[in-house]
């Protein structure tokens, strides 16, 4: 019954073979159907606009190239130099621990949030109001300095007995100061995104996993939050980049993070600006890789929600290659193509003979 | 499936100074389909959430099966239930609400499987295997893989009223099942709904389809203002009124 109704769907959307699309009489006194050629739209104002560009990237490459205070051939010796490698993954390591500790405190805090429990609501609200407005440096020293309020940590029965004790400067190294630091503060805003997510999902959605009775942790984890992660992902990933760039900060505690080790570095070689390169590639590299992830999850999350999912950027370019090879040779176009695609095989080929029809 | 008896009493309702319901009282029979019509804002959707517990009544009580939903009693004080227990008496009501509300980001099955396997703790494989017979009840057993938004309106409908019926309810609530579907889509849903009639299932059906309602249920309940005006055999309530208002109401829809 669905399927037929589907199918009439489609068959009013596209014109039956033979008729053409404006369904006027007019084309039909012209060449056959199939030889009706297609010419792309004109745009002399794209075409200056590219010029114009094309010159100023020209400028600015030459530039690179032709002034030698860029140094490139340190770039290129200290871009892979051991210590520079440790620093970046020093640098990768703060930022995932510190985007863990951040979005798992931030759902907590949001959760918080939301709930019923007045005194819950404002311990979150005054934990985002804290740590949302002493500046990130700030915290970072007063993290570090942690053992100087309380030289001892324990573990113990909250005003009763102290079970376990721990030296305060052995538990908090400058790797945990900087994990609390940049996790604490991450965790302020990261609530908001996440509370702002969950707000973002139908209310509906809340009254149906209620109506079935579902226990209140699995509706959030299997009904509310997968849906958030929609609007959540995208902010959450400026965060993330966000929290990479700040891992910068840490060398005020002197931790061996990219920007530390090369800071480190050019004091001692004087190759200020080479250096400064080098940690520019780094984050950038970084960056695109943490944009690359976001692609693929963000897609994971649109699952249900679009009827259909856009082809990756990988499948687009295996595709036009399939397309591209299959115009050269006039082999078939292999299976798994859709058809939007192999569409442009016989497309390419009608345009192809310039002033044909006219 | 054997269907429970409801009985509401007294039910009071505010919103703000709003009063939405004024004191319902209303039993519906083990097996019976009950059909509510009246005019829109009289109270219908907010006295179905209330049998639910979606909306906390302020005055009287809903049973089920002379279990009260929401709350315990002890002598002659009501003392809301945790929100566990309450989930857990959720589960004998199935709701079909008007928009399907369905978890568009689960496939058909995993929508009507998860309930039965989370809130009631059956075993995956039953639940799956129940799941498909009942998706194949309201003719979609060839769908169970997609994704609601893959469905037309009417197809997402009968996947909800799947996944109401996959608690086992003793009593499943429409609220305006096809309001929100285009017209050559209702008859479907209605058509499942009409099977479901004639299991044994209690129904209450909030519905504006009165053609429906005299041929599918066995009594119409009227509201309007907050209160129930007239309740009785179909045939009775919409052929000859006892009050002019549900006869005003009547000339107005028919
Ligand atoms: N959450 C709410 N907050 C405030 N007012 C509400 C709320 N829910 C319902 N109401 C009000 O209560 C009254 C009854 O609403 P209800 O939705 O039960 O009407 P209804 O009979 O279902 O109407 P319809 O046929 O239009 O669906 C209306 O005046 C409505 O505005
Ligand atoms: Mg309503």
């Amino acid at each position: 019954m669905s399927a037929d109704l589907a199918e009439g769907e489609s068959r009013l959307l596209y014109p039956p073979p033979g008729m053409p699309p404006g369904g006027g009489s007019a084309a039909s006194a012209g060449p056959a159907d199939e030889d009706l050629r297609v010419v792309a739209a004109r745009h002399p104002g794209r075409w200056l606009a590219t010029a114009v560009v094309a010159v100023l990237l020209a400028m600015v490459v030459s530039s690179l190239v032709t002034n030698d205070r860029w140094e490139w051939d340190v770039v290129a010796r200290y871009l892979t130099w051991p210590s520079i490698l440790e620093g970046a993954w020093a640098t990768i390591r703060l930022t995932v621990t510190a985007s863990v500790v951040g979005f798992a405190l931030g759902t907590v805090l949001a959760l918080m949030r939301l709930s019923r429990s007045p005194l819950l609501q404002a311990v979150s609200w005054a934990y985002t109001w804290v740590f949302r407005s002493v500046p990130l440096l700030l915290q970072l020293l007063l993290w570090y300095n942690l053992a100087y309020l309380y030289p001892v940590l324990s573990l113990g029965i909250p005003f009763g007995p102290e079970l376990l004790f721990f030296d305060t400067l052995d538990l908090i190294d400058k790797f945990w100061a900087a994990i609390l630091g940049l996790g604490l503060s991450q965790a302020a805003y990261s609530a908001e995104i996440v509370r702002a997510g969950i707000l973002g999902v139908d209310q509906g959605q809340h009254e149906a996993a209620a109506s079935l009775g579902l226990p209140r942790h699995r509706q959030v984890r299997r009904i509310i939050l997968p849906q958030a992660m929609r609007s959540i992902v995208p902010t959450a990933v400026n965060e993330v980049i966000g929290l990479l760039k700040g891992t910068s900060i840490v060398y005020v505690l002197a931790y061996g993070e990219l920007f530390y080790i090369v800071s480190v570095i050019y004091g001692r070689n004087g190759r200020v600006v080479p250096l400064l390169i080098v940690a520019a590639i780094w984050y950038l590299a970084l960056t695109t890789l943490i944009t690359v992830v976001q692609y693929y999850v963000e897609r994971h999350y649109a699952k249900g929600a679009l009827r259909t999912l856009p082809p990756t950027p990988l499948q687009r370019v295996r595709w036009e290659l399939q397309v591209g090879r299959s115009r050269l040779t006039g082999a078939p176009v292999p299976d798994g193509v859709p058809p939007a695609f192999a569409a442009r095989v016989r497309v390419g080929r009608r345009v192809a003979p310039r002033g044909g029809a006219a | 499936m054997t269907g429970g008896l409801l009985e509401i009493r007294g039910v009071h309702k505010s919103f703000g100074m709003l009063e939405a319901l004024r004191g319902v009282d209303l039993t519906v029979r083990p097996g019976e389909v009950a059909a509510i019509i009246g005019p829109s804002g009289s109270g219908k959707s907010t006295l179905l959430r209330a049998i639910n517990h979606l909306e906390k009544v302020d005055r009287g009580f809903v049973s089920l099966d002379g279990e009260l939903v929401g709350y315990a009693r002890r002598g002659s004080t009501l003392r809301e239930l945790t929100e566990r227990e309450i989930l857990r008496r959720r589960t004998r009501i199935g709701f079909v609400f008007q928009n399907f509300n369905l978890f568009p980001h689960l496939t058909v099955l995993e929508n009507v499987v998860e309930a039965p396997i989370f809130a009631q703790g059956r075993p995956r494989a039953q639940a799956e295997a129940e799941g498909r017979e009942l998706l194949a009840r309201v003719g979609l057993a060839d769908r169970a893989d997609a994704r609601p938004r893959q469905l037309s309106g009417g197809q997402q409908q009968r996947v909800a009223i799947a996944r109401a019926l996959a608690l086992r309810p003793a009593v499943v609530l429409f609220d305006e099942p096809t309001s929100a579907l285009d017209p050559e889509l209702v008859g479907e849903v209605l058509e499942v709904i009409k099977e479901l009639a004639g299991t044994g299932t209690t129904l209450v059906v909030v519905t504006h389809e009165m053609a429906f309602a005299r041929e599918v249920a066995d009594t119409v309940v009227f509201m309007d203002g907050g209160v129930v005006i007239e309740q009785g055999p179909s045939a009775d309530v919409l052929d000859r009124p006892a009050s002019p208002r549900t006869k005003a109401f009547l000339e107005k829809v028919l």
